[in-house]
């Protein structure tokens, strides 16, 4: 990262961090914010964080990787996420997870080295009612197969190839 | 800031605007079109058909019908709904094309829409929601404004009785008597737990301090549960309402939500209820012009289940990790910053104003015994009406199932029901007629927990699921202590070894062991209940477990290292439905030949079992 994006980062972070009182209560609030504008939590927004409420940088990366809304690392530009809530799981989300790894060659958590895909599981959306569910950014797909799955992806990847 | 006269003034005003949304058979010309804007409706797209709606009623100039959006109607299979009251019609699966039809028959001729009219278990297409079969067994006390009001006005929520429970509760009633008009209810936590409420309200009151905390556990981690998300978007005034009342009771002047941050709709609905009572005055300094102040704050968890536990979310609000404390002392005595603290969950709360204003006598006299009122499910999995449902406790299984469920979808078989999540067990089929409340769940091997109800048909491996519970465990673990951060990974890997046909019966003891141990060892409500599901399962299902270890047979057929899929020649027509949905190409022959599956290239994923109009295919153990 180049130090002007560094800058740009370091400046909005800072104006995120104006809106709260610097107790240490607030961390959970702010990383909610930060995770929100980035997808992840950069290491510049991390010192920010730290010389703000006076917390060691220790303490803020414990608090990152003990929830699982934070990550470390920046999403891919199509977010995957399948829902392995116990209603999506009896009705066979399991299946769309494996299908999904082996389609993307990708780990849970994890970016495609193009940053094209990323791949994560989440328990439970709140949509129940149309289990199994994916979701690719914030678009909910229910009453998900594993030949609707591949229709999907035909499309993100034809649209990537499409849009070179 | 409005004084109590404004308050009711505005009451008056706004009830004569929409009591014919309570159904009543009012002779009036206006018309309102109810949309479900809970979580699985807004997926599919309903708030698309509220623009559609009001882009169409205005084009074409019609002014007495209004387009309202609600909270959850409770039959989420069937959304996105639409009803319109006062008549009460009911569409479901609505699309925003569907718009145009409904407002030029329904609106306009006073003609119904019969192919949007919902589809009963019977087949018969039903025209209002309490014809359904879905609603008959039910009791809305909790849910009573979930789909009436806007979850977003005020004022619709003050027409129905809203904030009178804390308007009497602050003009005539004594800090003592809440407590004692609680406790008289019966009303017990529905967190999971199942404590008595108003006694935890009493030993909070009980501690003298300077400050004192009211807290609402919305923090709803249960897999597959969508209870208090579903009240807190359909009716949050009520839990703001309730929180203050209990903290009248209690004598604390600020609340925190403590609430996922998985549920942004739910966020936002709470925002803005929160902004709207501190407008009126019902929230901030001086409410309703007396002497006593309260404020309440929210606070977004991020994505830990175990914050669900009530130490662990106190961790989680002071921006730490999210690791329960050592009990005693319990949060009533040292809970938030080390003040005494209130900690109930969402639906707990949403009882309150119902209790206060209906009495206690009148609560208790609902449910079994020792556990009173209603209790509100997420019903899900293989069950033909999925959705939210609310029943008095001492309903059964079976009704729940059957009767409002409509039964197991595909001709299938009713295997077993699973509640209280990740920290209840597995309930079989000769205890469908257990009338359910806390202490009959308890005694089959399962709990009440938050209220996921998940039912499982015969295709569901029980082994399998209760590895599933287990990764789960692994997953969310704190990692705090240590019978349940090694613990629960060594009883996930046996039951890994089950699953891939490696285990022995020796494995299956150690199972057994580590599960009672961890049961013991525990620190936290979480670890101590985490082995539950492998006990239910063994106790009712140990003849899966020898099939997976002697035969290495996975009778389900969920197990992908024990079984393979194949054709039954006599039972296939040939139709090539399978072929063409097998996203593999593993499916091979002729129109109207039998077919059969290249073991080779099959990845076992189930598409063709589940498209299979005849059930000639199916899995066998190797």
């Amino acid at each position: 990262m180049c130090d002007c994006v560094e800058k740009r980062i370091r400046e909005e972070v800072e104006t995120i961090l104006e809106q709260y009182v610097p107790t240490k209560d607030n961390l959970i609030q702010i990383l909610n914010e930060v995770q929100e504008k980035y997808g992840y939590i950069p290491k510049t927004a991390q010192f920010a964080i730290s010389e703000y409420l006076k917390i060691p940088m220790a303490e803020i990366f414990g608090v990152i990787t003990f929830y699982s809304r934070f990550t470390l690392e920046p999403k891919g530009k199509y977010h995957i996420s399948v829902c392995l809530g116990t209603a999506c799981f009896v009705k066979g989300s399991q299946k769309i997870l494996d299908r999904l790894k082996e389609r993307l060659q990708l780990e849970e958590g994890k970016t495609s080295p193009d940053g094209k895909f990323s791949l994560d599981t989440t328990r439970c959306v709140g949509a129940c009612g149309i289990a199994p569910v994916f979701t690719v950014n914030k678009e909910v797909y229910g009453h998900a197969t594993v030949k609707k799955l591949d229709e999907v992806l035909d499309a993100l990847e034809n649209e990537e190839e499409g849009g070179k | 800031m409005k004084t109590i006269q404004e308050i009711e003034e505005i009451r008056k005003k706004t009830y004569q605007k929409i009591a014919l949304r309570k159904n009543t058979k009012e002779d009036t010309r206006e018309k309102h079109i109810l949309i479900c804007h809970g979580t699985g409706c807004t997926s599919s797209k309903s708030p698309e058909i509220l623009s559609q709606f009001q882009k169409i009623l205005k084009e074409k100039n019609i002014e007495h019908v209004k387009v309202i959006m609600t909270g959850c109607f409770g039959l989420c299979a069937k959304g996105p709904i639409v009803i319109i009251r006062p008549e009460d019609v009911f569409y479901a699966m609505v699309k925003p094309e569907d718009c145009l039809e409904i407002i030029e028959s329904h609106i306009e001729k006073g003609e119904i829409v019969e192919r949007l009219l919902c589809k009963d278990i019977d087949g018969s297409k039903v025209k209002t929601l309490d014809d359904l079969t879905f609603y008959k067994k039910q009791e809305r006390i909790v849910l009573k404004n979930c789909g009436t009001i806007n979850p977003e006005n005020i004022d619709e929520y003050l027409a129905f009785d809203g904030y009178r429970a804390l308007e009497k509760v602050l003009t005539s009633m004594s800090p003592e008597e809440v407590i004692q008009e609680i406790t008289e209810s019966g009303l017990r936590g529905r967190g999971g737990a199942g404590f008595p409420t108003g006694k935890k309200w009493a030993l909070t009151k009980q501690e003298e301090a300077d400050q004192k905390y009211v807290v609402c556990n919305a923090d709803e981690g249960d897999p597959g549960a969508f209870m208090d998300r579903s009240i807190l978007e359909g009716d949050p005034h009520t839990v703001l309402e309730a929180m203050t009342i209990a903290g009248y009771a209690i004598g604390a002047t600020k609340g925190y939500i403590y609430v996922r941050a998985e549920y942004p709709i739910a966020v936002q609905r709470l925002k803005i209820a929160i902004e709207q009572a501190r407008e009126y005055g019902l929230l901030g300094e001086h409410l309703l012009g007396t002497d006593y102040s309260f404020d309440i704050e929210i606070r977004l968890g991020a994505g830990a289940f175990v914050c669900g536990e009530e130490t662990a979310l106190l961790e989680s609000i002071e921006g730490r990790r999210g690791q329960p404390r050592v009990k005693p002392p319990f949060p009533a005595q040292k809970g938030l910053w080390e003040k005494p603290t209130l900690i109930n969950n969402v639906e707990t709360y949403a009882n309150v104003c119902q209790i206060i204003l209906k009495g206690a006598k009148w609560f208790s006299s609902i449910g079994t015994e020792n556990s009173k009122g209603t209790k509100v499910f997420a019903l899900g999995g293989n069950v033909q009406n999925i959705g939210l449902v609310e029943v008095p406790m001492g309903t059964t299984l079976r009704e729940i199932v059957y009767d409002i469920g409509g039964g197991i979808p595909n001709g299938r078989q009713f295997k077993a029901a699973q509640t209280g999540g990740p920290s209840g067990g597995c309930i079989p089929r000769e205890h469908l007629d257990t009338p359910i409340d806390y202490e009959s769940l308890k005694e089959i091997g399962s709990m009440m927990g938050s209220g996921g109800l998940i039912v499982m048909d015969d295709t569901k491996c029980m082994v399998n699921l209760a590895k599933f519970y287990l990764e789960f465990t692994v997953d969310e673990s704190c990692g705090k202590c240590t019978p349940c951060r090694i613990g629960t990974k060594r009883m996930l890997e046996i039951l890994e070894k089950i699953c891939e046909g490696n285990a022995s019966l020796v494995d299956l003891d150690k199972l057994e062991a580590l599960a009672i141990n961890i049961e013991k060892t525990a620190i936290c409500g979480l670890g101590q209940t985490a082995p539950n599901p492998v006990l239910s399962t063994l106790k009712y299902f140990r003849d899966e477990y020898l099939a997976h270890i002697k035969y290495k047979q996975c009778t389900a057929g969920e197990c992908k290292a024990l079984t393979s899929i194949r054709i039954n020649p006599e039972e296939c027509r040939g139709c090539g439905l399978c072929k063409k949905n097998c996203p593999v190409g593993a499916i091979h022959g002729e129109p109207g030949t039998p077919h059969h599956i290249e073991k080779e290239k099959c990845i076992k994923c189930g598409t063709c079992i589940a498209k299979c109009p005849f059930h000639a295919i199916v899995t066998k153990g190797e």
